[in-house]
């Protein structure tokens, strides 16, 4: 995992003191509110319903355990004892004072952390595969790009005032997009050209919001060394002819819309012709010397399945459900991947408490050399546990409910913070997770039905990305009352599709039936290998739409 | 009373007087002493103000720097407006000017500029800034250096931090009592 160096501590300790200095002056009345505004979203402040909300960068989802632990006690000693993982692979405080902001930045950077560029019209944390690294069927490993972005994008001077905010993500998973890049400004897929040189395919103008969009193709292959001057070619037309007089046509996929994607990827080529050998172009040594923070562990050589393992799984069924559901294949023989799922019903998706970070700290101490990784869908993953103490680790997180063994499952839903927290939201998603949660309450139905994606926002701008769920929920204000729009059909994987919208909207409380409506249509129909998005890509919408609403 | 700051944190006045955009209709009409003009109307009246030490031009934010590119040694200044402090297309008019088309001449940012912005425009080739009356102009010297150290290269530094990593020494803060 990357460290700082003197220069990284230092910026950072220089960007603190800026912001100190920019609230001192904003609880002075020396800025207005709107001067404010920009300088504290670029610090991770929002001012939301109910409080402040403060969301921190976690860097591509990496975490040490002293990050964890520090989290822990900013949550304690600052907010309400808990903090809220999101879909963007950081972290949000719901209750923090606004007086208090430059002393929680001060307390983060003492363990390498920030919330630098979390909001506004900037170039937002730069998101990747949760299983980077640990993988066998990854080109490379994206994380050490992902922080040369990261670099590249921190205060970067052209880029601070943007049409509107900007993400980007990085896949390297040939079979897997976990990263969901193409509904990114940017996406980038690390390829291999034929030559064997690495480099990536460059998607740009996905998204969600208003008007969801699949990001086009603009580069079949861009060379590895020419990742930052082409980044920056793009940001520039887009800086210089995104729209800036209406927020909701502000982003880049509008911009790519209307220049076409070949258009666009015209601008960007002339653009870059100019700055492609200039000194932002990568060196090997630089990409080398990153590669160096995100080298291999020192695995030991242990076999697949031990005695330990086999032994357990065949004395609980419980066990074994979990290792089944929520373990997936490590690169190297005798170790596994774990995911702690953050879906336990009754709990809003993705909130931990102060004590629950303290444990994953633990834990990630114990069995996954003291790192933790929080995934798009707010779990959390511990990369390097040795299938030896699977067991041992299962039933250390049991009692701390980190081991619901619903990961891909219906249950296991992406939802975001809606109408209980989030100023924007139409209405509210945890209670609709909560309530479909506790229809689906049976396991072994849940198995049974495979892997669903079942994502919720509280409203369009889709936080809990409802347009690439293969069930999205999104929540509606009808004449002041909540309603809830049903999609079917999405995906974020390498097969990137926006949902369909099945028809008019449901009352919450008839939400649970709703779903399990679709989810009859889908066992009525499905053959014995399909999952339940090839079902709906088979037999469409029309099923679904009449018995729903017959 | 001073109302420019300079790259190097001095405060200073001067008499560029920005003229604004003639409404539909009017003609230009110039102030006594030292001018900042619409663009379009420096390069439309190009043989009569070519030369003058006395006219300089500036820049909207939507306007292409480009149409300068081939007049840049005729210019004594060139200034580029901030309508909004949140517009950001100047930030790469004013390194296009520098880095592309090699404009050494004086770079002002005008209009809506603030205090907090200060060190992005610095770093974007601008030199001077008039920053907007209301703020207090004793700041804007620190808020030029909150950053000793930048990971971009950009107008004001060509070398991103990638190429300097291991050869370039922090200054160590000075201890306090």
């Amino acid at each position: 995992m990357y460290v700082y160096d003197e220069h990284d501590r230092q910026i950072l300790e220089e960007r603190v003191a800026q912001f100190r200095d920019q609230t001192d002056r904003a609880l002075a009345g020396e800025l207005s509110e709107s001067e404010f505004l920009p300088l504290r979203l670029q610090n991770g402040l929002y001012v939301q319903r109910l409080a402040p909300m403060l969301r921190i960068c976690i860097p591509y989802g990496m975490l040490r355990s002293e990050q964890l632990r520090r989290l822990a006690r900013i949550t304690r000693d600052y907010d309400k004892g808990y903090a809220h993982f999101t879909t963007r692979q950081n972290v949000q405080l719901n209750w923090p004072a606004l007086e208090d902001v430059p002393d929680i930045l001060a307390e983060l950077a003492e363990v390498e952390m920030h919330a630098n560029q979390t909001s506004g019209n900037c170039i937002r944390n730069t998101t990747t595969d949760q299983f980077a690294g640990v993988q066998s069927d990854e080109i490379t490993d994206p994380r050490p790009y992902c922080e040369i972005i990261r670099q590249w994008s921190t205060y970067h001077p052209e880029f601070a005032f943007l049409p509107r905010k900007f993400k980007v993500a990085v896949n390297a998973s040939e079979h897997s997009d976990r990263a969901a890049i193409q509904v990114h400004d940017i996406g980038l897929q690390m390829v291999r050209n034929d030559a064997g040189e690495l480099g990536f395919r460059v998607h740009v103008g996905g998204g969600l919001g208003r008007t969801p969009m699949v990001g086009p193709v603009i580069r079949e292959f861009l060379p590895e060394l020419d990742l930052l001057t082409y980044l920056e070619a793009i940001l520039r037309v887009y800086n210089r002819y995104g729209r800036r007089d209406n927020k909701y046509k502000a982003r880049i996929k509008i911009l790519v819309k209307a220049l076409t994607p070949e258009g666009f990827a015209e601008r960007v080529e002339a653009e870059w012709s100019h700055i492609k050998d200039s000194p932002t172009r990568l060196t090997r040594e630089a990409i080398d010397g990153m590669k160096e923070y995100f080298t291999e562990p020192d695995y030991e050589a242990l076999e697949d399945n031990p005695t330990e393992l086999a032994e357990a799984r065949s004395q609980s069924k419980a066990f074994d459900n979990w290792v089944s559901r929520n373990i997936d294949q490590h690169k190297k023989p005798g170790y596994a991947i774990v995911t702690l799922t953050l879906k336990k019903t009754g709990t809003p998706p993705g909130d931990v408490s102060d004590l629950q970070l303290e444990q994953i700290a633990e834990i990630a101490d114990r069995f996954s050399l003291g790192e933790a990784r929080v995934t798009h869908e707010q779990n959390v993953v511990l990369a390097d546990v040795r299938q030896d103490q699977l067991h041992e680790l299962w039933q250390a997180i049991r009692p701390m409910g980190f081991a619901t063994a619903n990961l891909n499952t219906l249950t296991d839903m992406i939802c975001c913070p809606g109408g209980d927290y989030c100023a924007l939201a139409n209405a509210k998603s945890i209670p609709v997770a909560e309530s479909i949660q506790r229809r689906f309450d049976n396991l072994d139905f849940l198995y049974d039905l495979g892997n669903i994606d079942l994502n919720i926002s509280g409203c369009m701008n889709a936080c809990g990305h409802h347009h690439v769920g293969h069930i999205g929920v999104l929540g509606v204000d009808k004449k002041g009352e909540e309603y809830y729009q049903i999609s079917l059909g999405g995906s974020s994987q390498h097969d990137a599709t926006i949902g369909k919208i099945l028809g008019p909207s449901f009352a919450r409380e008839d939400m649970p039936e709703v779903v399990e409506k679709l989810i009859g249509v889908y066992v009525e129909n499905r053959t014995e290998e399909e999952e339940f998005l090839d079902t709906y890509r088979r037999i469409g919408i029309a099923p679904f739409k009449e018995r729903v609403y017959a | 009373m001073p109302n420019i700051v300079r790259h190097d944190g001095t405060i200073t006045s001067d008499d560029w007087t920005v003229v604004p955009q003639p409404a539909e209709g009017e003609s230009l009409e110039l102030p006594k002493g030292p001018a900042l003009i619409p663009a379009e109307l420096w390069l439309a009246g190009r043989e009569h103000f070519e030369g003058n030490p006395e006219i300089g031009v500036w820049l909207d934010s939507h306007e292409e720097p480009e149409i300068l590119k081939d007049h840049l040694d005729k210019l004594p200044i060139i200034a580029i407006n901030f309508p909004k402090f949140a517009d950001g297309r100047g930030y790469s008019s004013a390194r296009l000017l520098r880095e592309r088309f090699g404009y050494r001449g004086e770079l002002r940012a005008i209009g809506d500029v603030l205090l907090d912005q200060l060190q992005f425009m610095k770093r974007c080739g601008f030199d001077s800034y008039a920053l907007r009356p209301d703020k207090d102009i004793n700041k804007a010297p620190r808020c030029l250096q909150f950053f000793t150290n930048a990971y971009q290269a950009a107008t004001d530094n060509d070398e991103p931090l990638f190429r300097r990593r291991g050869e370039f020494p922090v200054a160590v803060a000075e201890e306090t009592a």
